[in-house]
């Protein structure tokens, strides 16, 4: 183990830092020697678990969609058939227009978020203590130095990453129906109708519109954040950590579910709303 | 919260991911499941149909039932006229019949005392001849005399 003192607040740090790799002049570095990497270091813990964690939803429903039946559903099509269906009524509540994108968005968003949220509940010593074991029997590194984040969510890059890609979608979708001159009518036309005032109503608009994205990351990010740093600060508290670890995990597992939701119902709002001509 | 090229990398795999999700895993599950839908709605509208049938063809059979109720109750009532007709015709003709075999016995029964009463007569105007013979102690000539004995028969 390390030689130093290893305090409650490098133990907290410890848990709260990804996984990094980028590459350098002399190869690839891992973790501190990205420090001066910038914009380009990559979280690999952040990646592989996300990445894994889609493979898991896509493999298991493109299983049962391919073994799809009209007939009386195995016990797995009719779990994924309520889901589907869950995401189908919410998408046709919201939405009104045809797109083929949206449902299949939201399906995503649901279950993926929904996943990675669901890692929040391991118990947070579990996943880096195994990885910190075959960081030092595998490749001799200080178990204090191997990280291991396995929360995909709480790395505001994930995040970010989702908000950005519905961003996109509101901006595509808005220039799609209402065209160029329509998307910048309603960024200067709105809420004050008159040419003095297309200053003012483009930076309302612009803000409503990046505020969109930002709420929907920042949300999701904070969240799972501060609920896992809560579950770290039980985890530091001894025996006491017994009867309070339990409850946390209770109610975690609602906001786990509602962060998912609430996730692809904005998803889908902002879309019907950029499909809406003012 | 350092921003870093993670955040590209999530990008492309969301952007993936959903693109996967729309083109293999929604279109097959959502066919199978409106596909089933329509299953079911057409299911349940064949057993609302059959029982709309199966009421219907009650009700034909109730009626049906009820007329042949009704016909068989009329036939029975027919019959039973027909009965007490044929019997009444029976009746009637036995006692014709009675009538005519009484009258006939009758008759032969005069017919045949009108016979008796002849050869009774006849024997009687022999007997009367013979005792008046015997009286006479002579020979009548029964043919000369028969006039006396029809008067004789006839008193009897």
């Amino acid at each position: 183990m390390a030689s130093e003192a290893y305090t409650t607040g490098d133990y907290i740090l410890h848990h709260l830092t990804n996984a990094t790799m980028c590459s350098t002049d002399a190869g690839f570095a891992f973790n501190e020697g990205c420090k001066d990497a910038g914009f380009w270091a990559w979280h690999i813990d952040t990646l592989a678990w996300s990445i894994g964690l889609g493979f898991l939803f896509l493999f298991l429903f493109r299983r049962v969609a391919k073994k799809a039946t009209t007939g009386v559903p195995s016990k797995m099509q009719a779990f994924v058939e309520i889901v589907i269906d869950f995401v189908d009524s919410n998408v046709k509540d919201t939405f009104h227009g045809k797109n083929k994108l949206i449902a299949p968005l939201g399906l995503t968003i649901f279950v993926w978020v929904f996943l990675m949220n669901l890692m929040d509940l391991i118990p947070v010593d579990f996943l880096p203590w195994i990885a910190g074991l075959i960081g030092y029997h595998g490749f001799g590194v200080d178990p204090h130095h191997v990280y291991m984040k396995v929360v995909p969510t709480t790395d505001v890059n994930l995040t970010l990453a989702l908000a950005i890609g519905v961003f996109f979608l509101i901006i595509f979708y808005s220039i799609k129906v209402k065209g160029i001159s329509g998307f910048t009518k309603e960024l200067t036309m709105q809420p004050f109708n008159h040419w003095a005032f297309i200053p003012v109503n483009f930076i309302l608009e612009t803000v409503t519109l990046l505020a969109r994205p930002m709420s929907l990351a920042l949300r999701l990010f904070g969240n799972l954040y501060a609920g896992e740093l809560i579950f770290i600060l039980i985890a530091t508290l001894g025996v006491w950590q017994l009867p309070l670890h339990f409850p946390w995990a209770v109610f975690h597992i609602l906001v786990i579910v509602l962060q998912a939701f609430i996730f692809m119902m904005l998803t889908i709002v902002y879309l019907s709303m950029a499909h809406e001509d003012h | 919260m350092n921003i870093n090229a993670t955040l590209i990398g999530q990008l492309i795999a969301f952007a993936v991911f959903v693109w996967f999700c729309m083109k293999y895993v929604w279109p097959p599950l959502m066919a199978a499941i409106e596909e089933r839908q329509k299953k079911i709605a057409d299911g349940l509208a064949a057993s609302e149909r059959a029982e709309k049938d199966l009421q219907i063809a009650q009700e034909k059979a109730t009626e049906q039932l009820k007329e042949a109720k009704a016909q068989a109750a009329e036939i029975i009532e027919q019959a039973k006229k027909r009965a007490t007709q044929i019997v009444d015709e029976e009746t009637t003709r036995g006692h014709a019949e009675r009538e005519k075999i009484i009258a006939q016995g009758y008759s032969e029964i005069e017919a045949e005392r009108n016979r008796a009463k002849e050869d009774l007569r006849k024997q009687v105007a022999a007997l009367a001849i013979a005792g008046a013979e015997k009286i006479l102690e002579r020979q009548i000539d029964a043919a000369a005399q028969s006039d006396i004995v029809e008067k004789l028969v006839a008193e009897l």
